[in-house]
């Protein structure tokens, strides 16, 4: 089958889409504007709720996807309308004229220097949940190495369920994620004491709620309903944390050695303007907007052009994959019913 | 001390640094299925005695976990034993029984 199809995102959306249309019988065009595959999850150690590494999920899906045609390191210039498909434009000067577009443009980890009080970028110990993962990747972080770590914080929800910050949605993945870490960390330094600031706890996923349970049985991880208002720093470097114990409807405050904030997901602002070249709108929530919430999320309102993983909105690692191939799956009956 | 007519109102804040944790792990060691309350209230809503008495298993809990015994100590006293709290704790917890091993660790320190 000689219908080109170019795939913007080589995180696990868009890898997944290739590996699913290279069964099809296509040879999909895969661009990508790092210099690696595998996006945000390329950077993580550890995966929930098996705890695999993300490195071997990379990996096998980069092992699938080597009959593609893979370009790193390249963004798209310009996208033109053809009467049936579109003349992309890549960086790296190939033009391609291809028939349909799959958008896996991902996410953007919200900037937690954003939210001043907590004191990203400001404190020595504050650091976000992906600086924790680089950690446990490298073991190479200036806050925690030979440091003597005693008691850590997790706060939810940083640039989530914030209006003000512009984000009024859930990142929905945080808190699996902050569980997920605070019983790493409780690995990493067994004496230390791990708290957990969050409003609500929201573990919808396959065994999350057991992962819950088991950070309160066997890793004594403390629990602190409410949210964190302000942080700041004593003469020994240390981070003071102010919150609302609202199960004891009481302020209450904690030092902490190190402080781990929960970035949100949020929308790619780079794939918002690729996505307007196509015509492609943002919905109200500030990511890529579906023809339909409900029945088809792939689709978009322009003619052969798809959605697939976080460019739509929070979601994880086995959401991301389906939907990939739900997308390969939609691309290959669009081509079939333009023959 | 000359009256100036106005006193000092001690903070309400919870000093989490300071909390005496020494009640609570000693609850746990005996009943570890302390830990994993996750304060959802059926204890409390079904409490026979709590709108009477303030009793609150939830609260009881909490109270070790925040250091505040002799409140906890307090709300205890209006626990009937009736077992409700256990039959709807949806984590399985069985509250009685905590009641009592906490009422016997209170015992065994005289409070």
């Amino acid at each position: 089958m000689k219908d080109n199809i170019v795939i913007i995102g080589g995180g696990i959306a868009g890898m997944e889409a290739a590996h699913q249309l290279l069964l099809l019988g296509y040879k999909p065009i895969l661009v990508e504007k790092s210099d690696h595959l595998g996006g945000h999850v390329a950077d993580w150690h550890k995966l929930f709720p098996d705890m695999s590494p993300a490195k071997d999920a990379v990996r096998d899906l980069a092992e699938k996807i080597k009959e593609a045609n893979i370009f790193l390191e390249t963004e798209v210039s310009f996208i033109n309308r053809l009467k049936n498909g579109y003349n992309v434009m890549f960086t790296n000067g190939v033009n391609v004229i291809c028939k349909a577009i799959l958008l896996a443009t991902g996410f953007e980890l919200f900037e937690a220097s954003k939210k001043e009080e907590y004191g990203y970028g400001i404190y020595n110990q504050v650091m976000t949940n992906s600086d924790l993962e680089r950690w446990f990747n490298t073991r190479k972080d200036k806050r925690l190495d030979g440091k003597d770590i005693r008691k850590v914080g997790f706060v939810h929800c940083v640039g989530s369920r914030d209006i003000k910050a512009g984000n009024p949605q859930c990142s929905k993945v945080c808190c699996i994620t902050a569980i997920k870490q605070a019983m790493e960390v409780k690995e990493f330094f067994p004496d230390a004491e791990v708290y957990c600031f969050y409003m609500d706890l929201r573990l919808f996923g396959k065994k999350y709620e057991d992962f819950y349970i088991k950070a309160q049985m066997e890793s004594g991880v403390h629990f602190i309903r409410g949210r964190v208002s302000e942080v700041s720093e004593n003469i020994n470097g240390q981070v003071i944390v102010k919150t609302e114990d609202t199960l004891s409807g009481k302020p209450a405050k904690i030092t902490l050695d190190l402080l781990v904030l929960m970035s949100g997901i949020v929308c790619n602002q780079q794939a918002v303007k690729t996505a307007s070249m196509v015509q492609v709108q943002t919905d109200s929530d500030g990511f890529l907007k579906s023809k339909d919430n409900i029945l088809n999320i792939i689709e978009t309102g322009s003619k052969g052009v798809f959605l697939a993983g976080t460019a739509t909105g929070p979601k994880t690692v086995p959401e991301t994959v389906a939907e990939a191939r739900a997308a390969a799956l939609a691309i290959h009956n669009y081509l079939v019913s333009l023959q | 001390m000359m009256d100036f007519g106005f006193s000092i109102s001690p903070s309400s804040t919870l000093n989490l640094d300071k909390v005496d944790l020494t009640l609570y792990d000693r609850l746990c060691d005996i009943e570890p299925d302390a830990k994993k309350c996750m304060a959802c209230g059926s204890c409390t809503a079904t409490c026979t005695s709590g709108p009477w008495t303030g009793m609150s298993v939830r609260r009881v809990i909490l109270g070790i976990q925040r250091g505040k015994e002799k409140e906890a100590a307090g709300m205890l006293k209006g626990c009937m034993l009736c077992g409700k709290c256990t039959m709807v704790c949806p984590r399985g917890i069985n509250t009685r029984h905590l009641i009592l091993s906490l009422c016997r660790i209170y015992e065994e320190e005289g409070k």
